[in-house]
């Protein structure tokens, strides 16, 4: 396993598109930030401070008895890439896009074969924890990043305080180190004008929502995220339960959005994914941002069962390989936003083709009575 | 920002259209959007655009700030800008005098030298040891911030079977004064000795 192989495979465990709400939320995700007691923290540090830090996690991860409990994982120094190439492990979400732009301290990635866990070393804080599973599994995710977190706390020196919890850079994320994100798709609130009035509620009560790449990014493709806003004075059971109870209320609402949408409007439906499916299959020029809305279309149009020949992990798999980054992979960033459309659509057109062993029994769309 | 078609609501609903590779942006308050005619299709909703948690955060250290014990050290800052010797080009203070002024009059933490004001600037400590360093100037914020100011979720093994047992001696220790005020007094005499079998614990392993 290499960060080579990484870079150029699109698919990541998260992408599978099966699982628990699976039909609503893409992913789930558990995040902790944990520091080195007494080191400077990232933005204050010298090459040699950075390098001791990257020194100790990466003895950690070597260590026999931290490998028989979390199995393989290696380390991806990101000094050592090209912005594209970070670019392409931030639209995998393996990394935040702070992390893919900062050029400062030495800093790396550390990844599971799998890439369900991924640890930043030296972004805000010296580690970032990350567990990142498909669909709504949000205690899976916890439970394995609360393992990965007692393994590496058993090698290296976290610093905490009995009143304030773990230390971290900024004082947003400090007590449990805690963020804990789902990834749904919620277009019937969207269309239904109810997301604004959703989401203001959400954050009377302590969650924010933003957009696919997280924090300051818009929310397209009608994908948004919900996390938690608090660290402290919370357990870590109670901030993920109030998430999933919160989570439950917002895939509810989107259901009965769903369903009055096509009570109350199926020609304009079936006509907007069916709009998106003839665009998608036929066009040769695709933006990214019309590329997301449309993908939105046909996700829709799985769930309502007017898609058959199309998987969530397809669409999934779709949103990475679409990216400016990821597209030009192998282009060295040479590729300019036309010749991106171009590729973009033809990546699109091949991923949507039906599959030719099926193509005697089906061609397209079922066709509707 | 008030909404673009009413201008008197706040803009809550901020719409980002694209149309043949043409941006056009929308803000409205949520009684407009409902009845705008480019909604509902190709848009994309965002709460706050550009929205920064840093910035955010700066924002509240300034309100938190202002009735706080920092008046020394903002006067001083005023006086070094607004000194018309300098030689520097006018609202640019002598960088390192004031630098060096402030740092040897503000309260650093020792571990990694940043001042408290520094940190209100950029929204972040230099290190764990800052914690400590300005435990008392920054609880309020923190309160603001996080709602509270006392971590009750996981500890690191090590720290955790120590903490585990000062958590329950509290615990126990409020139970003691309610069956205290509520004159049971059995009831009493039972938590005080199981408050000192934790205690024996506590010290045992230090
Ligand atoms: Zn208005
Ligand atoms: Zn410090």
């Amino acid at each position: 396993m290499s960060i080579q192989e990484t870079l150029n495979n699109a698919f990541t465990k998260w992408m599978e598109g099966e699982g628990p709400e699976a039909r609503i939320v893409i992913s789930s995700r558990v995040r902790l930030a944990r520091n080195l007691a007494g080191q400077l923290f990232p933005h204050l540090m010298s090459q040699e401070t950075g390098q001791a830090v990257v020194r100790l996690v990466q003895d950690a991860i070597a260590d026999p008895a931290v490998r028989e409990k979390l199995g393989p994982l290696f380390y991806a120094p990101l000094n050592d890439l090209s912005l594209l190439e970070r670019q392409i492990l931030m639209e995998k979400h393996l990394i935040s896009p702070q992390h893919a732009q900062d050029e400062q301290a030495p800093r790396g990635v550390i990844l599971r074969p799998d890439e369900a866990v991924s640890i930043m070393v030296n972004e805000e804080d010296h580690l970032r924890v990350q567990v990142l599973l498909p669909a709504f599994q949000l205690e899976a995710a916890w439970r394995m990043a609360n393992l990965v977190d007692d393994v590496l706390e058993s090698k290296l020196d976290f610093a905490f305080d009995e009143q304030y919890g773990y230390l971290s850079c900024c004082p947003t994320n400090v007590g449990t180190g805690l963020r804990a994100s789902v990834m749904m798709h919620l277009p019937a609130l969207a269309m239904t004008n109810q997301a604004s009035g959703v989401f203001t509620a959400l954050s009377k009560v302590g969650f924010v929502v933003r957009g696919f790449y997280g924090e300051g990014t818009e929310a397209k493709g009608n994908l948004f995220q919900v996390s938690n806003q608090l660290t402290l004075g919370l357990s870590e059971i109670e901030i993920l339960d109030r998430l999933m109870t919160v989570s439950r209320q917002v895939i509810e609402q989107e259901q009965m959005g769903r369903r009055s949408l096509m009570k109350e409007r199926p020609s304009q439906i079936e006509d907007m994914v069916f709009r998106a499916y003839g665009i998608l299959t036929n066009a040769r020029l695709l933006n990214s941002e019309e590329t997301m809305f449309y993908l939105s279309c046909l996700r829709l149009g799985i769930d309502l069962g007017l898609l058959h020949n199309v998987s969530n992990r397809t669409l999934n798999e779709l949103l990475v390989r679409t990216r400016a980054a990821y597209l030009q992979g192998d282009n060295k960033g040479a590729m300019d936003a036309f010749n991106r459309s171009l590729k973009r659509a033809a990546i699109i057109r091949k991923a949507l083709a039906p599959d030719p062993g099926a193509q005697n029994n089906r061609s397209g769309p079922e066709s509707l009575t | 920002m008030n909404c673009e078609e009413c201008k008197q609501r706040p803009a809550t609903v901020h719409l980002t259209k694209i149309f043949n590779n043409q941006k056009t942006e929308l803000h409205l308050c949520e009684e407009c959007a409902k009845h705008h005619d480019d909604i509902p299709f190709n848009l994309s909703f965002s709460m706050e655009p550009n929205f920064s948690i840093q910035k955010f955060l700066a924002g509240l250290l300034e309100s938190v700030t202002v009735s706080a014990s920092d008046a020394g050290s903002t006067s001083a800052g005023n006086g070094a800008g607004s000194a018309p010797a300098s030689g520097y080009s006018p609202g640019v203070e002598d960088p390192d005098e004031a630098a060096e002024e402030a740092l040897a009059a503000a309260p650093h933490c020792s571990n990694c030298g940043m001042t408290y004001s520094q940190f209100e600037r950029i929204g972040r400590f230099g290190c764990s040891q800052c914690y400590q360093s300005f435990a008392g100037q920054f609880e309020p914020l923190l309160r603001r911030v996080q709602g509270n100011s006392r971590h009750t979720g996981k500890a690191p093994l090590r720290t955790g079977e120590n903490l585990g047992y000062k958590r329950e001696i509290e615990q126990l220790r409020q139970e003691l004064q309610a069956a205290i005020s509520a004159e049971a007094y059995e009831r009493a005499a039972a938590l005080r000795d199981q408050i000192h079998a934790l205690e024996g614990k506590l010290s045992s392993e230090k």
